[in-house]
């Protein structure tokens, strides 16, 4: 890492720290809710970014993520052993959801998971004996945590945050594991990864039930947060909302959905001054960004630091950048 | 079985105009690789058009001609020139995340400078049924049925009984070979995004009087056209036919006759189904895997 980007990390992470005891109960809200979108969006870069797997369904696993903590609260078990059943869930699923990209890949893949995202929110939509249906689940508690409470805003986002460090820490880890380079063998060539004796069909399901189970992770943080949950939040839009995110901030890149996310919780608040036409705005930035530049905010920065370098030694900088390409 | 042809014929009207968003689709990816999932708002919007020339006194017949023009125009033309274009070179990815802020674009814009409430939209035809062997038919549904033939027996024309046609397909089917042998791949490329401009003002001008027009509309329809696509085949004009008629029959027929709540999920299972058994689609070739 450059000397630039650890300034950038630990300024980073003070902020976060820092910043909510001087907002108000609003802020605090966006606040936790970016780290529990982060969440969500670190798995997916997980499956898409690294390991290249389309995937329209990550917002199916925050759905049922929230329903299995919000529904196992009601029924009186604990929110660890709830969080930890939803996780659970989440691995199983989503490694059933890698089958089919055993199969297909690319857009196939996309619709695929695009019909599972689907199925998922009729499932929640219209299986009211268990969820309710259209009418949600309200009044999930939020938990307490080594008998310290968590239902304060500051607290809660505190534990939320706590919870991003672990998931990212342990994404960071597994990254510059042999993981993290068979999955990124699986996006670059698949056939080559397996005539090198990589086992690319439990890679390929792997990345799809790491990336599902962090989907799962984020909505066992969202139920509480949010405290009502209805299937509407989960259908396609949230999805869609998620693949922005990965994509904005810079898919394949560490800390691209940390700032997607951010975007993402962001945007809509200051874009409040164009009223109504807020995603008109949004969506024709987007479609901007991707003409101009479609590695994301990270691809553009990283653009412009190698420029800036390439002005000081060209020579240096041409055979940097030969050795550094993706 | 008066109920069941009745519910046939009227899925067949349905799926013949899934069908036409369908073919639109499938003919964009196979010429530019543009898999446009904004689809189904752009079959939303000519209604729209429709009804604004209307608001300005023009005659049902030539506002849906205004409507046509101005959607090969904007959908067609702009659509490949200033969205696409730019993008084809960064790969599908960034091009779907951008047709999918196309999608959210043309949804709001509609809401928030025509209405966000369902308009009326003219019928093509007065509300007369007929009956057949004792099934209630409405004539809409005929027309509909006809027009959707009509159109496809005509585009089936241009692309295999023509020069220009077969022009085209030979840029769907190789661009490196039919660029060597003179076809201006380019020109033909447009030619397909102002044929998918043309089709899907058609499929609104036919399916609006039955669903009304409303912003919404693109989320069902767009979804119904890539179902189609796939199911049927991603690289056959005539695949996407096929995907669109079974769809329409299965989603009616389903919905009467085993659950209207899980209406939507017919189609989605047999999605995974085929996508599992044959990705191909039921009609389409195998595309090759490149190392």
């Amino acid at each position: 890492m450059t000397r630039l980007g650890a300034v950038g990390l630990v300024a980073a992470v003070v902020t976060a720290l820092v910043l909510p005891l001087f907002l108000k109960g609003y802020g605090i809200y966006l606040l936790s809710m970016w780290a529990v979108l982060t969440i969500a969006a670190l798995g997916l870069n997980l499956t898409l970014g690294y390991a290249g797997q389309v995937s329209l369904a990550q917002g199916a696993f925050v759905g049922l993520g929230a329903y299995t903590v919000a529904l196992l609260m009601q029924a009186g078990w604990p929110f660890p052993v709830a969080f930890v059943c939803a996780v659970l869930l989440c691995f199983v699923i989503g490694w059933g959801l890698g089958y089919p990209a055993l199969r297909v890949q690319h857009h196939y893949l996309a619709f695929v998971t695009l019909a599972f995202n689907t199925l998922v929110f009729l499932v929640l939509r219209n299986e009211e004996w268990l969820t309710h249906g259209i009418y949600g689940v309200s009044g999930i508690m939020r938990p307490a945590l080594l008998g310290l409470s968590l239902g304060k805003p500051l607290a809660y986002y505190y534990f939320c945050l706590g919870m991003l460090a672990l998931v990212a820490f342990g994404l960071w880890w597994m990254i510059r594991s042999p993981w993290g380079r068979a999955f990124v063998a699986l996006r670059e060539n698949p056939v080559r990864a397996l005539s090198l004796g990589l086992d690319t069909r439990r890679y390929t399901l792997m990345a799809f039930a790491i990336g599902s189970s962090l989907g799962g992770v984020a909505g066992a943080l969202y139920a509480p947060l949010v405290q009502f949950i209805e299937p509407n939040s989960f259908a396609l839009g949230l999805s869609f909302n998620l693949l922005l995110m990965v994509i904005v901030g810079g898919s394949g890149y560490f800390y691209g959905p940390f700032l997607g996310a951010l975007v993402s919780v962001l945007l809509p608040e200051w874009l409040r001054v164009t009223q109504g036409y807020y995603l008109i705005v949004y969506a024709a930035a987007i479609m901007f960004m991707m003409a101009v530049c479609p590695t994301g905010l990270f691809g553009l920065a990283q653009r412009a630091a190698r420029a800036l370098r390439t002005k000081r030694a060209p020579a240096a900088a041409a055979l940097q950048a030969e050795r550094t390409r993706p | 079985m008066a109920s069941f042809i009745q519910l046939l014929v009227s899925g067949l009207a349905t799926g013949a105009i899934y069908a036409l968003i369908a073919v639109g689709f499938t003919l964009l990816w196979q010429t530019s690789q543009t898999i446009n999932f904004a689809q189904g708002e752009f079959v939303m919007l000519p209604a729209f058009f429709v009804l604004a020339a209307m608001n300005f006194g023009a005659p049902f017949w030539l506002a849906a001609l205004i409507a046509v023009v101005l959607s090969v125009v904007i959908l067609g033309l702009m659509f490949k020139t200033i969205i696409v274009d730019p993008m084809l070179r960064h790969g599908v990815l960034p091009l779907v995340i951008s047709t999918i802020a196309l999608s959210l674009f043309l949804k709001e814009s509609a809401k928030d400078f025509y209405s966000s409430q369902a308009q009326p939209f003219p019928a093509l035809v007065p509300p007369i049924d007929l009956h057949i062997f004792e099934a209630v038919i409405s004539l809409q549904s005929i027309v509909v049925l006809a027009v959707a033939i009509l159109t496809v027996v005509a585009l089936h024309l241009l692309l295999n009984h023509t020069r220009l046609g077969r022009m085209m397909q030979a840029t769907a089917q190789n661009p490196t070979l039919a660029r060597i042998l003179g076809v201006p791949v380019k020109r033909m490329v447009l030619y397909t995004f102002l044929i998918n401009g043309a089709l899907v003002a058609i499929a609104s001008i036919l399916i609006s009087p039955i669903y009304l027009a409303k912003f919404t509309n693109g989320e069902t329809l767009g979804m119904a056209a890539f179902l189609a696509a796939i199911i049927g085949g991603f690289n056959q004009v005539r695949g996407a036919i096929l995907g669109g008629v079974i769809l329409g029959v299965l989603d009616n027929l389903s919905a009467a006759y085993v659950s209207s709540q899980y209406r939507a999920a017919f189609p989605l299972i047999i999605l995974i189904v085929v996508i599992l058994w044959r990705p191909q689609g039921l009609l389409g070739r195998l595309e090759e895997r490149t190392v």
